[in-house]
């Protein structure tokens, strides 16, 4: 197939627009760099009124906001989910493996909790402590520079609580908890659990005169129409645009294949599919930062083969698309009768929990080695498809009779809203070199890309985890006198799949030694000098932490990693 | 052209030049307009697309549709704080009949199901019995225990639809009495609340939460990380 090769040559071209190649689109535009941005969705902008979800009432769809052609329901603020049109994923063996893409300007981030932590020193150093996995070939102090940065121009709530582990930052004020989240603080620590701030990346006081300030209707997931969440459309790749006075050229719609390489087996750029006409591209570039998510710049990386890199790119080592681990998590639900009857109010609040607990143990005296965080959730919430569903079912816990209809059906409604209390527990798996990503032999997506095949198991220590987060819940919930909806059980002791809590990391891990990592310290191929991966695929380990911030605070040393050897003609 | 055609075409039309749809339209296209205004909810082209196919075709026959009332009336009967056809929960079953096919097949065998016993018990269609007689038919298949028959799985998923349509509506979010989805301030759990709780944000805590007064200043801080604006 002709490949049509763009005149122009840029400095850099960034595959991905989400957490890391938003921020690095950011900072090396910023740096006077021109630079290609590629986006495999379309244009994206929450305060466009066109593709605007915020502030929409569930009756503004006709299936009142049911998630048939969005998982997560019509409001969500994302182009895909588990499955993307014309672009499959397979599974080896038994893997039951859940791959969530965005397809659109921002990415994941429009969607995304806005849980915003810092890993703490501990969470470089694993393999240090209890032996399993490895170490990051950099520390906390490496990294805190950047977090610091990306907290003063991000934003991101909290309060300094000084636990050595959960580093303090540079927050905006917290806001008060909701009446559910007072229960789970009363339940959580008289269980010993220690509750705390929530630290989101929500703007509850002002940041920037680009952005707007919170106001409260509880609907983050929707991606904000005034900016006061981030995402990466809105906070970076928005700015970076009005600052770069033509140096940033934005492809929406545009798949990229693969790294390109010249005559000698040098990358120089990236091919992409246009999803418009259905035409290869060449984006001609000194450096090539992928930020494609951790499997999909995997994906890239393997379909990149040449004589020169017959593995594919940057994978000498094999070790590209091994170590893919998410988070762990289970989910709980809760009735506590003491919630019932509520009084109504408004109670969205911002757009998660506004509180919770950070890990409080000590792994050495359990019997799984790595920890795990609690996010809660309930309150008075905006009704949505669903509501209403089995609208008595809690009756059976007062042994009156479950069914009927009639006028009891408002009167039973009411008794119950806001009357549950749901917690998402979330925690860090251990890495593991047998799970993995790597090309199916067969399959193509409709652009006639070789698409990816997931390999992966959780083991013992995720499993045993998942048993102390199901018996901690259990135990705040006795505390406050309430019941479990449902008990998890089973061989995985209701651990989600892997993929599902979305946190996918480690495909391309960093390392000093070129045979067993992909990256070195600053996220740069062992095997190309100029070609930079930002995404989450660098992670040595993942914490009981989300990755998002950690993903950003490393875009941005890595950026000016490539601007000071830009400059030095180094690469 | 009716007047789903018309919705059609416009808002194709509309996508494929890029035009956002406003001004001069004559009268009849303005009621068209506004029917697209409704469901205007941030779809992309390929959702928008799927949508209007949707609203195109017809599924439930008039008749189910008015036993869809009748039912959905003695599920949630109307009372001063709202009703089933403000609530448009008849269209929204149609709908999502459309949307998810699965609850196809059992809809339509329960709508015949509830004439067929109301003419073996009564000796006349489902909507032409007395009240008294509907429930009665109703209450056989109102609180299922064990494994669920086939016509307990038909009340209870009509029940669940027009539930959750009923509250998902405007009237019906307002008779759960559901505040917000508008810009404000929160500042907490309302006082006396809060008391009948035995809770208290000045006893339980020691943080300082976000000044409603402050919160437009831009954030500073000192080199410690403690906000100083």
């Amino acid at each position: 197939m002709q490949i049509i090769e763009n005149e122009k040559k840029y400095d850099v071209v960034i595959v991905g627009s989400g957490a890391g190649g938003g921020m690095a689109t950011k900072i090396l535009t910023d740096n006077g760099l021109t630079v290609a941005l590629m986006e495999a969705g379309p244009f994206f902008d929450p305060a466009n009124p066109d593709q605007q979800l915020h502030l929409k009432w569930p009756y503004e769809s006709p299936r009142r906001g049911r998630g048939s052609t969005r998982a997560f329901g019509d409001f969500h603020a994302s182009y895909g989910d588990w499955n993307v049109d014309g672009e499959p994923y397979e599974m080896k063996g038994d893997t039951k493996f859940n791959w969530w893409r965005s397809r659109m300007l921002g990415g994941r981030t429009n969607h995304w909790g806005r849980i915003s932590l810092r890993f703490g020193p501990n969470d470089f150093k694993r393999k240090s402590i209890d032996g399993l996995g490895d170490d990051w070939p950099i520390g906390y102090d490496d990294i805190k520079p950047y977090y610091d940065k990306v907290d003063k121009l991000i934003g991101v709530t909290g309060t300094k609580e000084n636990i050595y582990n959960e580093p303090d930052g540079f927050f905006l004020p917290p806001a008060k908890p909701r009446l559910h989240e007072m229960y789970y603080k009363k339940g959580a620590e008289k269980a010993g659990v220690k509750v705390i701030p929530s630290r989101l990346s929500i703007v509850t006081k002002r940041i920037s005169n680009e952005r707007g300030v919170c106001y409260y209707c509880g609907n983050c997931g929707r991606s904000c129409g005034v900016y006061a969440d981030f995402s990466a459309s809105s906070c970076l790749v928005f700015p970076a645009q009005r600052n770069a006075q033509g140096r940033l050229d934005l492809y929406v719609n545009s798949m990229v294949r693969e790294v390109s390489i010249d005559n000698n087996g040098k990358p120089n750029g990236i091919v992409f599919i246009n999803k418009d006409d259905n035409k290869e591209y060449k984006i001609n570039a000194k450096v090539v930062v992928l930020a494609a998510s951790a499997c999909e710049s995997a994906r890239i990386l393997l379909n990149s083969k040449s004589p020169y890199h017959v593995n594919g790119l940057g994978n000498s080592s094999n070790m590209v698309g091994k170590y893919l681990h998410d988070s762990t998590g289970t989910n709980n639900l809760a009735f506590i009768p003491d919630l019932m009857n509520r009084k109504t109010y408004n109670e969205d609040g911002m757009g998660n929990m506004h509180l919770y607990s950070p890990w409080w143990l000590d792994n050495k005296k359990l019997d799984f080695p790595r920890g795990y965080h609690i996010e809660i959730y309930g309150g008075l919430g905006a009704p949505s498809y669903g509501t209403g569903f089995n609208f008595n079912s809690l009756n059976s816990f007062f042994g009156l009779d479950v069914g009927g209809y009639g006028e009891r059906v408002r009167e039973e409604v009411k008794k119950y809203y806001g009357s549950t209390i749901g917690f998402n527990t979330r925690g860090e798996s251990v890495p593991n070199i047998d799970n993995y990503c790597e090309i199916d032999p067969e399959k193509k997506d409709k652009y006639g890309i070789p698409v990816l095949r997931f390999n992966y198991n959780w083991s013992d220590y995720e499993r045993k985890q998942a048993k102390h987060m199901n018996e901690t819940v259990k135990e705040i919930v006795q505390n406050i006198g309430g019941h479990m909806l449902w008990e998890n059980k089973g061989v995985d002791n209701g651990l989600l799949k892997p993929g599902e809590v979305i946190h996918e990391v480690g495909t391309t891990r960093m390392g000093n030694n070129p045979k067993t990592s992909v990256v070195n310290k600053y996220e740069q191929l062992h095997d190309a000098k100029n070609v930079f991966i930002v995404d989450g695929g660098p992670f040595v380990s993942q914490a009981d932490k989300n990755p998002t911030w950690t993903i950003m605070a490393l875009s941005w040393r890595t950026s000016e990693y490539i601007i000071n050897e830009l400059k030095k003609q180094n690469i | 052209m009716n007047r789903r055609d018309s919705i059609k075409t416009i808002v194709i039309s509309s996508l494929a030049s890029g035009l956002v749809l406003e001004g001069c339209l004559p009268k009849e296209k303005k009621t068209v307009y506004e029917n697209v205004w409704k469901y205007k909810y941030g779809r992309t082209p390929e959702e928008l697309k799927r949508d209007l196919e949707l609203l195109n075709q017809v599924f439930f026959s008039e008749g189910e549709i008015n036993k869809i009332r009748v039912l959905a009336n003695l599920i949630v009967p109307p009372n001063k704080d709202g009703n089933i056809d403000d609530a448009e929960v008849p269209e929204f079953i149609e709908f999502i009949a459309k949307d998810a096919p699965s609850f196809q097949k059992i809809l339509k065998d329960g709508l015949e199901w509830v004439d067929t016993i109301s003419n073996k018990e009564f000796g006349k269609n489902f909507i032409d019995c007395n009240v008294t007689d509907q429930k009665s038919i109703l209450d056989t298949v109102a609180f299922p225990e064990g494994k669920k028959t086939k016509e307990e799985v038909f009340f209870s998923t009509l029940k669940d639809l027009v539930i959750t349509g009923y509250f998902t509506s405007e009237v019906g979010i307002n008779d759960l009495g559901y505040k917000g989805n508008q810009p404000n301030f929160w500042d907490g759990v309302p006082d006396e609340i809060m008391k009948e709780h035995g809770f208290s944000y000045e006893k339980d805590w020691n943080y300082k939460f976000v000044d409603p007064l402050k919160r437009n200043d831009l954030a500073k801080w000192d080199d410690d990380g403690n906000l100083i604006s």
